[in-house]
């Protein structure tokens, strides 16, 4: 394969996955990452992230459609693909009685090109546990001992679900600067979080999975510019929503009023708020509860499991 | 970094290794396996000697020792693993090892080595215990009683990973364990030579899976066994082998129950 630096580490084309009680967890979704980028898959519980990426790191054959990671069929090829990964599965895995150190050694014996064990411990800042059973770790310290052991052979590719669950806040940022790290020097990294502020941070690109299928996909700034920006306000003592300026003038596309408290929709934030602020201000009232806040990723991922819920054949939108 | 790359040798050592470590923390298996192989025989020889056996041709030896290395394979080898592959799949060891280099059956056998190096052992000095407390004299066929310790240590390995299929905790490990243990333990002629029980019960015991190990064993002692019988065995030892690498290939569970 020819390394010049453009091409898809990872691609799924059709990827149909059905479990033996005819579930379909997976309903024909179609992505790819390039070298050294970053991809996240986001989704609610139950949305077909970890059924997605079990088929990508080899554990399952997919129903139908294809998978490719670094050019070849993880679940077939699985001896040309396995040396090149690394793998961080949503939980857990290994033995409780052993000892840091004693799993540490026992995977690099199973990784080809293994760094030194202490030096994977160090990356993940786990050196003074290496004497610790691995029953004895908090949630978060296992997090991260999975981390070296993903990291032990250099992978090109990482496989990380849900890495940061568990860990506390310092723990996260630490992983989310590994991560960078890896990723500009060179490995491609595919995400799966229910984190969106994770996603938001660390994802080049992100696809935002619903039921089996993917709502929306693109880089975290296009995924949030399909939403609109929010205000938020409290409707002042005897005003009522007719008493505001005509809201399609303010470039308001829509709004809920839950008894005194009411919400615009608008894609044109500052003329909204503009208009707003102007409106109370030759009124002579105060807006209690203000808050004025453009689209973030949550609102997104909110906006989008709504909106596929109520329209049952979903938009799919692909970017190559 | 090494650009060493991994062999299936080196990776199954890496594996056994960690499992060695393993089998010595874990106290209740490690009694299992080391004490009642070895106590057993020794509870059973007064029962033994009560037999009539003068006249299927036996003696307390060639019914002690083919008995001690049938308790060995089940208990240190059978029922151990059980317990190893099941405790492995629970805390998705078994999951995290497959998302690796090691090839499926690598997991299992690296997984299983401790337990079939502690088996072969053990049978290894009671065949040397037995034969000098018991007057056995030197085996006269020794390849066939070399035989049917490897095929008894494969078909144990094999029907343990088939038990674990079908076992949800190591707990409930005690319970699916059984049927193997009772079957071979009455049926196989490790407490009851076959020689002694009706010709027809005896002929349906033959086909049982440890049955052949423990004809070999005998007859690799005694030198009674002809060549059809030696074939025979031999090859009802590999069938019951093939059929559990297929079952075990269809039904192994690499994953706890959700």
């Amino acid at each position: 394969m020819e390394n010049n630096g453009h091409e898809h580490v990872i691609e799924v084309t059709d990827l149909r996955r059905v479990y033996g009680g005819g579930f379909e967890a997976v309903g024909g979704i179609s992505f790819s990452a390039r070298r050294g980028e970053v991809f996240a898959l986001l989704g609610t519980n139950g949305a077909g992230k970890t059924s997605t990426v079990e088929v990508l790191e080899g554990l399952a054959s997919p129903t139908s459609g294809t998978v490719r990671v670094l050019g070849h069929d993880p679940y077939t090829e699985r001896a040309a693909v396995r040396p090149r990964t690394g793998v961080m599965l949503q939980e857990g895995g290994f033995p409780s009685e052993l000892t840091v150190a004693e799993t540490t050694r026992m995977w690099a014996g199973c990784v080809s090109g293994a760094r030194p064990g202490h030096e994977a411990l160090a990356l993940v800042g786990m050196t003074g546990k290496a004497d610790v059973r691995v029953k004895q770790l908090s949630g978060g310290e296992r997090r991260r001992l999975d981390l070296a052991l993903a990291l032990l052979g250099g992978p090109e590719v990482l496989f990380l679900d849900e890495p940061t669950t568990g860990l506390d806040a310092e723990g996260r940022r630490d992983t989310w600067d590994l991560v960078r790290a890896l990723r500009d020097g060179g490995t491609t990294v595919l995400l799966t979080t229910h984190y969106l502020e994770e996603a938001e941070s660390l994802a080049d690109r992100l696809a935002i999975l619903h039921e089996g299928r993917i709502a929306v996909t693109g880089t975290p700034a296009e995924v949030t510019a399909t939403q609109p920006s929010r205000i938020t306000f409290e409707l002042p003592e005897n005003f009522f929503v007719g008493d505001l300026p005509p809201l399609d003038q303010l470039g308001v596309s829509g709004h809920e009023v839950d008894g005194r408290v009411v919400r615009l929709r608008t894609r044109e934030l500052q003329r909204a708020a503009t208009g707003l602020l102007v409106w109370a201000e030759r009124a002579g009232v105060e807006l209690h509860r203000l808050d004025v806040r453009s689209a973030s990723l949550e609102e997104a991922f909110l906006g989008i499991a709504r909106e596929v819920s109520e329209k049952p054949a979903p938009v799919q939108e692909r970017v190559a | 970094m090494s650009t060493a790359v991994t062999t299936p040798v080196g990776r199954m050592a890496a594996l056994a290794r960690a499992e060695m470590v393993l089998f010595g923390r874990s106290k209740g298996t490690l009694v299992a396996a080391l004490f009642v192989p070895l106590t057993l025989p020794f509870a059973m020889r007064s029962a033994v000697e009560e037999l009539d056996l003068k006249d299927a041709g036996l003696s307390v030896g060639l019914v002690m020792l083919p008995a001690a290395i049938g308790f060995s394979l089940l208990f240190a080898v059978y029922s151990s693993l059980v317990s190893v592959f099941t405790a492995r799949r629970e805390e998705l060891v078994l999951k995290r090892l497959r998302t690796g280099e090691l090839r499926d059956a690598e997991v299992l056998a690296g997984a299983a080595l401790p337990a079939v190096v502690t088996g072969f052992v053990q049978c290894v000095l009671l065949a040397v215990g037995c034969t000098v407390l018991l007057d056995l004299g030197a085996p006269s066929a020794p390849h066939l009683a070399v035989l049917g310790l490897l095929l008894g240590l494969s078909a144990s390995v094999t029907l343990a990973a088939l038990t674990a299929s079908f076992t949800r905790t190591v707990e409930s490990a005690q319970v699916t364990t059984l049927p193997v243990l009772m079957i071979t333990m009455l049926g196989s002629g490790v407490i009851v030579p076959l020689e002694l029980l009706p010709d027809r019960l005896a002929s349906a015991c033959e086909l049982l899976p440890l049955t052949p190990v423990i004809t070999l064993v005998r007859g690799g002692w005694s030198g009674d066994l002809s060549g059809t019988e030696a074939l025979t065995a031999i090859a009802t030892a590999v069938a019951w082998t093939v059929v559990a690498v297929f079952a075990v290939r269809r039904w192994f569970r690499w994953e706890p129950r959700r």
